[in-house]
C-alpha cells in the first residue's frame, strides 16, 4: 500500500496532540491549582494555575486535619471495600452457578437476569422499597441497591463456561463438589475477569454521589464526590468544620485539592483496568 | 435407616439417564448451585422485580402514611394529569433535543476516532493516545463538570485568558442557552475515547485481505475507509445506534442534577429530573410514577421497533 503523504502525517499528528492535550490540560489544572498558595492565586485572576511558581502543600494539609473532607474519604474507601467484596461474591457465585449446564432452574434464573436489560423499575419505587427496608440514611442504602450488575454476570458466566469441562470432569472423580470447583477451579483460572468486574465494581461504588443524596440525609456519612460536589458547586465547605479553611485559603486550591483527593484512587487503579478492561468489554459485549 | 436411604440411591444410579431424573434428584445434585445462585435471585427479587410491581402507584393516589396497598385507586387520573403538566413537557422537549445532540455531535465521534487510531501506523503512539482518551470514562460525572468549570466556566483558564485579549465570552457554563451544548460537550470529552474500543476491535475482525484486493484494484485511502473500513463495521454501528434508541429518553441524569443550579430548571430539567424533584423532592409520589413508567414502556417500545428495523434492512440487531 502506498505510504501515507506528508501533509496528511501533519494533519494527523496535529488532531491527535489537540485531543490528547484536550484530555490531559484539565488534570493538569487542577493538580497545580491545588498546589497553589494564597498569594499567587490571587495575583493570578481566575484563581487556576497550570504550574505554581511556588508549589505548596497548604490546601491539602488544611482539608485533610480531620474536618469534613478526611471523614468523607474514609466514608468512601469502606463503602468501596465493603461493595465491592459483596458484589463480587454475588456476582461469582451467581455467574460461576449459570455456567453449570443442566443446573435444576438454570434457564429461568438466567432469563431472569437478562430480563433486567430490557427495563428499569424506575427511581421512585427503588427508594420506596429503600425506605419500606429501613435503610434510609444507612451506609447499606449505596451498596444494596446496586449490589449486583447484570452486565457483570453475563461477563463472568461466559468465562467460567470457556473453561475446559475436562478439569471439571477430573475434579468431579475425585469427589469433589460444586462449591469445592468453583474455588479450586473456576475462580483461580478467571483471575484477570474477576479482577476487571471487580474494579469495575470499584471504580463505580468510589463515584457514586446520587446514591447518597437521595437516600443519606446525614452529612457526616456523605461520601467525597457529594462532599466534592458540596465544595464546588454550592459554592463552598459541606458543614461546620471545613469553613474556616475555605475563609483562609483560596477557595480554587481547596476545590481542587478536594478534586485531586478524589481523583487519586482512579489514577492508581487505572493502571490495571487498562491492562484488562479491553478483554473484559468485548467478551461482555459479544456474548451477551 | 441406613438401609432404607441406601436402597433408593442404588435404583436410582441403576436408571441413570440423565433424562429421567426426577425433580428430587435434580435437586439433590444441585442443591450447591442453588444456595450459590441465592444472594444474587435475592437481590434482582428485591431491587427489580418487586419494584417493578411498585410502579402500581402510578395508578393510585400513594400517600406514604397508607403504604402502597392502603392507597386508593384512581384510574389513570395521575397519567392525564401528568400530561397536562407543561413542566413536564418541557422536561421532554429537554430531553429530546439533548438526544438529537448526542446523536448528532456524539455518536459519530468514536467512529471518527477510532478510524483515526487504526491509521496510526506506529502501534506505540496508537497505544499512548489510547492510554489517554480512555481515561476520562472512569472519573465522576462531579469531577468531569468542575474539570470543565475550571477551563471555561466563569473563572476559567480559557475565559479569563480570551477576557485578557478583550474577547468576552462569558460564564459559558452558567448559560441556559448554550446548556445543552455543553451538556453534549462534557459527555464527548467523557466517553468518546472508551467509546472507540468496541469499533476498533471491529475493524480489527475485518480481513486483511479485503484491504490487500482494494488496493491492488487501486483504491485510494478514502475509497478503502468507504468501501471496505465503514461496511465492515456497519453491524455494530447498528447495533449502537438501536441500544441508544432504546435509550432515547435518558440522558445523563447526574449532569443536569450538578448544573441544575447553574442554567436553572428551565434549560436543565430532563425527564428523570423531573422524576426526581417532583416525586422525592415533592412528594409527587403517584404522578412521576407515571412518568417512569411511561419513559420505561416507551424504551422498551423502542427498543422492539429498532430491533426490527435493524432485521428489516438485513442487520443482526441486538437479538433474534
Amino acid at each position: 500500500m502506498e505510504r501515507p503523504t506528508v501533509a496528511g502525517r501533519a494533519l494527523k499528528t496535529a488532531a491527535l496532540t489537540a485531543i490528547v492535550l484536550a484530555v490531559l490540560y484539565p488534570f493538569g489544572l487542577a493538580v497545580g491549582t491545588s498546589l497553589t498558595g494564597r498569594a499567587e492565586s490571587v495575583a493570578n485572576g481566575g484563581g487556576y494555575v497550570l504550574l505554581p511558581a511556588h508549589p505548596t502543600l497548604e490546601a491539602y494539609r488544611l482539608i485533610l486535619s480531620g474536618g469534613a473532607v478526611t471523614r468523607a474519604v474514609l466514608t468512601s474507601v469502606g463503602i468501596t471495600l465493603c461493595g465491592t467484596a459483596l458484589s463480587l461474591l454475588c456476582t461469582v457465585f451467581l455467574g460461576y452457578a449459570l455456567s453449570r449446564r443442566g443446573m435444576l432452574g438454570g434457564k429461568p434464573i438466567l432469563m431472569m437476569v437478562l430480563a433486567t436489560f430490557l427495563f428499569t423499575p424506575g427511581m421512585i419505587p427503588t427508594y420506596l422499597m429503600v425506605k419500606e427496608l429501613g435503610m434510609l440514611n444507612t451506609y447499606q442504602s449505596v451498596i444494596v441497591p446496586v449490589l449486583v450488575n447484570a452486565f457483570n454476570v453475563v461477563v463472568v458466566r461466559a468465562f467460567f463456561q470457556g473453561l475446559p469441562d475436562e478439569l471439571f470432569e477430573a475434579a468431579r472423580m475425585d469427589g469433589a463438589g460444586e462449591w469445592r470447583m468453583m474455588w479450586r477451579i473456576a475462580i483461580p483460572l478467571s483471575k484477570a475477569v474477576i479482577a476487571v468486574v471487580g474494579l469495575f465494581y470499584a471504580v463505580g461504588y468510589w463515584n457514586s454521589w446520587f446514591s447518597a443524596l437521595l437516600y443519606i440525609d446525614d452529612h457526616d456519612k456523605h461520601p467525597i464526590q457529594l462532599v466534592l460536589r458540596q465544595y464546588i458547586f454550592r459554592g463552598g465547605a459541606a458543614q461546620g468544620t471545613d469553613v474556616a479553611i475555605v475563609r483562609d485559603l483560596p477557595t480554587a486550591s481547596v476545590q481542587m485539592a478536594v478534586l485531586v483527593i478524589a481523583l487519586v484512587p482512579i489514577l492508581l487503579a487505572y493502571p490495571f483496568l487498562q491492562k484488562y478492561f479491553t478483554k473484559g468489554v468485548l467478551t461482555g459485549a459479544i456474548k451477551g | 435407616m441406613v438401609v432404607s436411604t441406601a436402597a433408593p440411591a442404588a435404583e436410582v444410579q441403576v436408571g441413570a439417564r440423565p433424562q429421567r431424573r426426577t425433580l428430587r434428584d435434580r435437586l439433590k445434585r444441585d442443591w450447591t448451585l442453588l444456595l450459590l445462585c441465592l444472594p444474587g435471585v435475592l437481590y434482582f427479587v428485591v431491587f427489580f422485580y418487586v419494584p417493578l410491581l411498585g410502579n402500581v402507584i402510578a395508578f393510585k393516589d400513594y400517600a406514604p402514611f397508607l403504604g402502597i396497598e392502603g392507597s386508593p385507586w384512581v384510574g389513570l387520573e395521575n397519567f392525564v394529569m401528568l400530561l397536562e403538566e407543561p413542566e413536564f413537557w418541557t422536561a421532554v422537549g429537554n430531553t429530546l433535543q439533548i438526544t438529537a445532540l448526542q446523536l448528532l455531535l456524539y455518536f459519530p465521534a468514536p467512529i471518527a476516532l477510532a478510524l483515526l487510531l487504526n491509521s496510526l501506523v506506529g502501534n506505540r503512539v496508537k497505544r499512548l493516545v489510547q492510554t489517554v482518551v480512555y481515561l476520562p470514562h472512569f472519573l465522576s460525572w462531579v469531577v468531569v463538570v468542575a474539570m470543565f468549570q475550571q477551563v471555561i466556566g466563569g473563572a476559567g483558564t480559557i475565559t479569563t485568558f480570551l477576557a485578557a485579549h478583550d474577547v468576552t465570552i462569558g460564564n459559558l457554563m452558567a448559560d441556559p442557552g448554550l446548556f445543552k451544548l455543553m451538556a453534549t460537550a462534557q459527555v464527548i470529552w467523557k466517553d468518546t475515547g472508551w467509546g472507540t474500543i468496541i469499533f476498533l476491535a471491529a475493524i480489527t475482525a475485518i480481513d486483511v485481505s479485503q484491504y490487500e484486493a482494494a488496493a491492488i484494484d487501486g483504491a485510494d485511502w478514502k475509497r478503502r475507509l468507504w468501501h471496505v473500513t465503514l461496511p465492515g463495521i456497519r453491524p455494530v454501528i447498528i447495533m449502537l445506534l438501536i441500544l441508544r434508541l432504546g435509550d432515547i429518553l435518558s440522558v445523563g441524569f447526574e449532569q443536569m442534577v450538578l448544573q441544575r443550579d447553574a442554567v436553572g430548571a428551565e434549560a436543565s430539567e430532563v425527564i428523570d429530573t423531573y422524576i426526581y424533584y417532583h416525586g422525592v423532592i415533592n412528594g409527587d409520589w403517584g404522578m412521576s410514577t407515571a412518568a417512569g413508567l411511561m419513559k420505561g414502556l416507551i424504551g422498551a417500545a423502542l427498543i422492539y421497533a429498532a430491533n426490527k428495523l435493524a432485521h428489516r434492512f438485513g442487520e443482526q440487531g441486538i437479538y433474534r
